[in-house]
């Protein structure tokens, strides 16, 4: 899923000043399971908006409301009443929504109140892992379910490096080498000798560096 | 202009003084809630100035519930749990002691003092601490003042 996490209340609060309206728009399908803009979050931030005006003597008017999905334009549609009557709306989504709802909205002030971090599974309540980059080009099935693209700090196609220290990544003592996890997973699958295949460079072109990228399923899309 | 700022000062201090705070109160059901009833048929003296809500344990508490009650006028809130070790649910004191800290931090980032929200522990025997406990945090928001979103209400 993709996972965010809430802005600092004080870049909120900047972003947010001015407007006497502001619909709080929370999204219900990956903030809300990564506890950062779903329903429960929209509350609390919409309460805290309240508590600065009411505090700073310039009572906002907050407008809470959750769709189901941010990113889908059938979603958003049903915005539509809140987002006339705010003067912004500041999105709980992760940066795909917050887009959306600026494009569909384009006379109002879309404003995100969450950075988007990454996209990944949790490791246990509340801690998320990132595993994958949407590199373009899987290749888990070399691997053994371990993507070093997301989860090697070098990105190395054909590792370790020299800086795997047991099991640890030098960059950070905490953090799993990737090339450590696939070593011992293809041991315990007695695939050890995948390890020797030489992967060829990799086409960072499809992984987004090549600009832009469109995913485009043909015989579904109606002309 | 020195004796004019030592008047109002002492007028501040005179208002604060007479200022009777609004506190609400989160109770577990099975320490501070029995507590405070043990209070009561002991006739023990504490401040009246907590509304005391039950909870079926401390880590019912969310931050939601505290911030709201700070948004409705509250001077402070407290929430009150099992000595650490002792929740009847394993872990609900550690919850909510964790959710008053995040609770704290985000009221300050909107500039209300973090010690309006304050967490206490103690046993459903501890009838003393629970009148103790009440007047401390009475005195505390006295001497802070009302909460800056009580209009009309001398600071």
């Amino acid at each position: 899923m993709i996972v965010g996490e809430r802005k600092p209340v004080a870049e909120i609060l900047e972003m947010t000043k001015g407007y006497d309206k502001i619909y709080v728009a929370g999204c219900g399908t990956c903030v809300t399971v990564c506890l950062a803009g779903g329903e429960k979050e929209v509350s609390i931030l919409s309460s805290l908006l309240r508590i600065n005006g009411k505090k700073n003597g310039h009572e906002v008017k907050v407008v809470e409301g959750t769709i189901e999905r941010q990113c889908e334009r059938e979603w958003v549609g049903e915005m539509k009443d809140k987002v006339r009557d705010a003067d912004a709306v500041l999105s709980m989504a992760c940066g795909i929504g917050v887009q959306l709802v600026a494009e569909m909205y384009p006379e109002k002030p879309v404003l995100p109140a969450l950075n988007t971090t990454l996209m990944g599974f949790p490791t246990q309540h509340a801690v998320w892992l990132e595993n994958c980059r949407a590199c373009g080009d899987c290749m888990l099935h070399l691997t053994g379910g371990i993507c070093p693209v997301s989860r090697c700090a070098k990105q190395l196609m054909n590792g370790p490096c020299g800086g795997s220290q047991n099991g640890k990544c030098e960059v950070d003592s905490q953090t799993d080498c990737a090339w450590a996890l696939i070593y011992e997973k293809l041991k315990a699958t007695n695939r050890l000798d995948w390890m020797s295949k030489i992967q060829p460079p990799k086409r960072w072109d499809i992984a987004g560096y090549g600009g832009p990228r469109k995913t485009v399923k043909e015989e579904e899309v109606v002309s | 202009m020195a004796s004019e700022a030592v008047v109002v000062s002492a007028t501040e201090a005179k208002e604060k003084a007479q200022f009777d705070p609004r506190i609400v109160a989160f109770c577990c059901n099975y320490c501070a809630y029995a507590a405070a009833d043990l209070a009561g048929s002991m006739r023990l003296n504490y401040p009246p100035n907590a509304r005391i809500i039950r909870l079926p344990c401390s880590g019912k508490i969310e931050i939601l519930y505290l911030l709201r009650a700070i948004e409705d006028g509250a001077d402070g809130v407290m929430v009150m749990g099992c000595l650490e070790g002792d929740c009847h649910f394993m872990n609900g004191n550690y919850r909510a002691r964790k959710r008053v800290a995040a609770a704290k931090k985000l009221l300050e980032a909107v500039g209300i003092e973090p010690e309006r929200v304050e967490m206490y522990n103690l046993s459903s025997s501890m009838a003393s601490k629970f009148a103790e406990v009440m007047a401390d945090m009475t005195e505390k928001m006295r001497k802070l003042g009302p909460s800056p979103l009580r209009k009309g209400v001398a600071r």
